[in-house]
């Protein structure tokens, strides 16, 4: 699979991700689809570990680095403060993870969303607090093990996506680093619809924390869309629904097969896992028009 | 009626928001609590009717409202915010990284008790509970106080480059009615120069904020902020003369009321101030050799000055509206800490008057001096009132 990228150089070499970090190719293909006309809000989180310490920066454009829970609020606060200076050009940008999206963060997200700041929301769903050594976040999918569920999370990931399109944005896309030309597609789609809070849940799988291979990135974000537990879609304004990349046939079997933190499932387990990804798949379809 | 007046009956909240559509911010983050509402309310009523510009941002919390100040303040623009009690509580761990950026945020907050149990009442536990986050703090007495002290803030902040914070209590000041001389647009605009920060948040520059540091970048950086701290005592007392020179109204950063010849001293801060004054009147027609110091600027705590003023009086009696259990009144403690080692320093009786906004009237006050008078003191706060 080739793919090709215009690409601005923002996000630079040198990084302090893990060797085949999947996040660090999400803020590739983000930053240097976004531009130098722009500022990124990262709360703590992998991502600022690999923005980079003071006074080195991997990010070629102003990074301001917040609280764990403030991360749209932050945003928006430049923004306005952007506006209030007559500039209406520059991009303003959060880049945070799941843990400081789906849960401490949520709060000031759903807020900015309702108020509707033009900014773009990036979440890089790892689905766990992976930089603090994988524990379980609420975008944890069922049973998975992480060190604060060792025995297999007990319920399912919370749908952020489709809260967010309840919240009526104008934008609200989900993406993966295995379908690069689709990400940039929508980090592009997002940057032209001015006007209102844009949200892009990007799943990155976590090497370490999902236990997978250094290669194995894009295979297992790849696995992840294709066996229906992470549909490709876009929804705009909240009720115009687009999917982009389904099921193909893949099983949830094919999928957890190739991850260590599901190795502790039965067989009985892997049939509850795929009756659930089937619920939610066919409760989603629904919507495509 | 004079038709060339400036003076309005306002509430002390009032006061301020007539303060900040003078000052001109261009961004406020706000968020409603009893009893700073007032605050933000006439501010959106101006702005609603076009005599403000600038971005109001309604926040769902303080924290948010705290975070959303900071990132305006550093993308190189003006910002005011306010709150109180449980706000400036949620606000904390903002305030820290607000201090930390070095963002000159201009905060009111009105000093309420704080939970649990709920109360409404006046205490200073809230902000002196924040003393060591790095903010400026200034105490005020009647809302002309805080209406001159907020445009204050604002040239102290901008100068020194840290976040300031100005206060007065519940109720006692944010709801009484006075007569408040509102300086003019032309006074604030000379008063107050354009905003516009050489390091900021801005893609043509490309800084950052904010990404880990080291051990001994973050030590320095922290020794960088008391420096600046230490400034703001000139800073301070300067921008009060300055701001007296154009509206011919000033404060000083403290202020001694009576202290020719005294030889016992009480020390105030905020609403009680303006009671003690009465006592110390009452009291001097008695003969009793008594004065007033009131705190106005506690952070930074202006401590050679405090010396200074202290020193070879008798005995001084602090009054601590706030309360830390485990070490009583916080006025006291950094009194105490403050005439430590001096040659000549009085006695200190630290009494906790009016906690939880109970009344103190001047008789309590003066009853206060005369058992002090006769006793010696002990080594912590004693409840009164």
């Amino acid at each position: 699979m080739g793919y090709e990228i215009q690409e601005e150089k923002v996000f630079n070499s040198g990084h302090a991700a893990c060797p085949g970090c999947s996040e660090a190719l999400a803020l590739r293909f983000i930053l240097n689809t976004l531009g130098k006309d722009a500022i990124a809000v990262v709360p703590p989180s992998c991502i600022a570990i690999i923005s980079g310490p003071q006074p080195l920066s991997s990010m070629s454009i102003p990074v301001y680095q917040t609280t764990l829970e403030a991360s749209a609020a932050s945003a928006a606060g430049i923004k306005r403060a952007l506006i209030s200076k007559g500039n209406n050009h520059t991009n303003v940008v959060a880049i945070a993870g799941d843990g400081g999206t789906y849960d401490i963060g949520f709060q000031a997200l759903s807020a900015a969303a309702e108020r509707n700041e033009d900014i773009i929301y990036v979440c890089l769903d790892n689905e766990g607090y992976m930089n603090t050594g994988t524990q379980k976040s609420s975008a944890t999918p069922s049973m998975a093990f992480t060190t604060s569920t060792p025995a297999g999370k007990l319920s399912p990931k919370k749908n952020v996506p489709e809260i967010m399109v309840a919240h009526n944005i104008p934008y609200m896309a989900t993406a993966t680093t295995g379908y690069p030309d689709d990400l940039v597609r929508k980090v592009k789609k997002a940057m032209e619809i001015k006007g209102g809070l844009r949200f892009i849940n990007v799943l990155t799988p976590c090497l370490a924390g999902w236990g997978v291979p250094d290669s194995a990135g894009p295979k297992t974000s790849r696995l992840a869309v294709q066996s229906g537990i992470y549909p490709l879609y876009e929804v705009e304004n909240g009720e115009t629904y687009t999917l982009n990349y389904g099921p193909n046939g893949l099983s949830v079997a094919d999928y957890v097969a190739t991850q260590k933190r599901y190795r502790h499932l039965s067989p009985e387990d892997v049939e509850l896992l795929q009756a659930e990804v089937n619920h939610d798949w066919e409760k989603l379809q629904k919507k495509f028009k | 009626m004079k038709t060339d007046s400036n003076r309005l009956l306002l509430s002390g909240n009032h006061a301020v928001s007539h303060a900040v559509r003078l000052v001109k911010p261009n961004v406020m983050p706000v968020y409603p609590i009893t009893p700073q509402t007032p605050i933000l309310e006439l501010i959106t009523e101006f702005h609603a009717a076009g005599e403000m510009t600038g971005e109001i941002m309604t926040m769902e919390s303080e924290h948010s409202a705290m975070a959303a100040a900071i990132t305006a303040s550093l993308t190189g623009v003006r910002v005011f915010t306010a709150t109180a009690s449980q706000g400036l509580l949620l606000m904390h761990e903002m305030l820290h990284y607000a201090a930390g950026a070095r963002a000159p945020i201009v905060m009111f907050n009105v000093n309420r008790t704080l939970g649990s149990p709920w109360g409404f009442w006046p205490d200073q536990t809230d902000s002196l509970a924040q003393r060591d986050t790095g903010w400026i703090q200034y105490y005020c007495e009647n809302g002309q106080e805080s209406h001159d002290t907020t445009l204050q803030a604002f040239r102290v902040a901008e100068q020194i480059l840290l976040p300031a914070m100005v206060i007065h209590e519940a109720f006692y000041v944010s709801h009484s009615m006075e007569a408040v001389e509102i300086a003019t647009q032309e006074q604030v605009d000379a008063y107050l120069p354009e905003f516009n920060p050489p390091h900021r948040l801005d893609p043509q520059i490309g800084e950052s904020w904010g990404n880990t540091v080291s051990q001994v970048m973050f030590q320095n950086h922290r020794r960088d902020m008391g420096d600046a701290m230490e400034r703001v005592l000139d800073v301070a007392k300067k921008a009060d003369q300055e701001l007296q020179d154009l509206v011919g109204r000033g404060y000083g950063i403290h202020e001694q009321y009576r202290c020719e010849g005294a030889e016992f001293i009480i020390t105030t801060m905020g609403s009680m101030t303006g009671t003690a004054r009465d006592a110390v009147d009452e009291l001097r027609a008695e003969g009793v050799p008594v004065g007033l110091l009131k705190i106005k600027l506690f952070r930074p705590f202006p401590v050679a000055d405090v010396r200074e003023i202290l020193s070879g009086i008798a005995k001084v009696m602090v009054l601590d509206r706030n309360f830390a259990p485990g070490t009583g009144g916080i006025l006291y403690q950094e009194l105490k800490a403050a005439l430590y080692g001096l040659k000549g320093a009085p006695e200190i009786h630290g009494y906790l008057a009016g906690v939880g906004g109970t009344n103190i009237s001047p008789v309590n006050i003066k009853d206060m001096v005369h058992s002090a008078i006769g006793e010696k003191p002990v080594a912590h706060s004693v409840w009164k009132g």
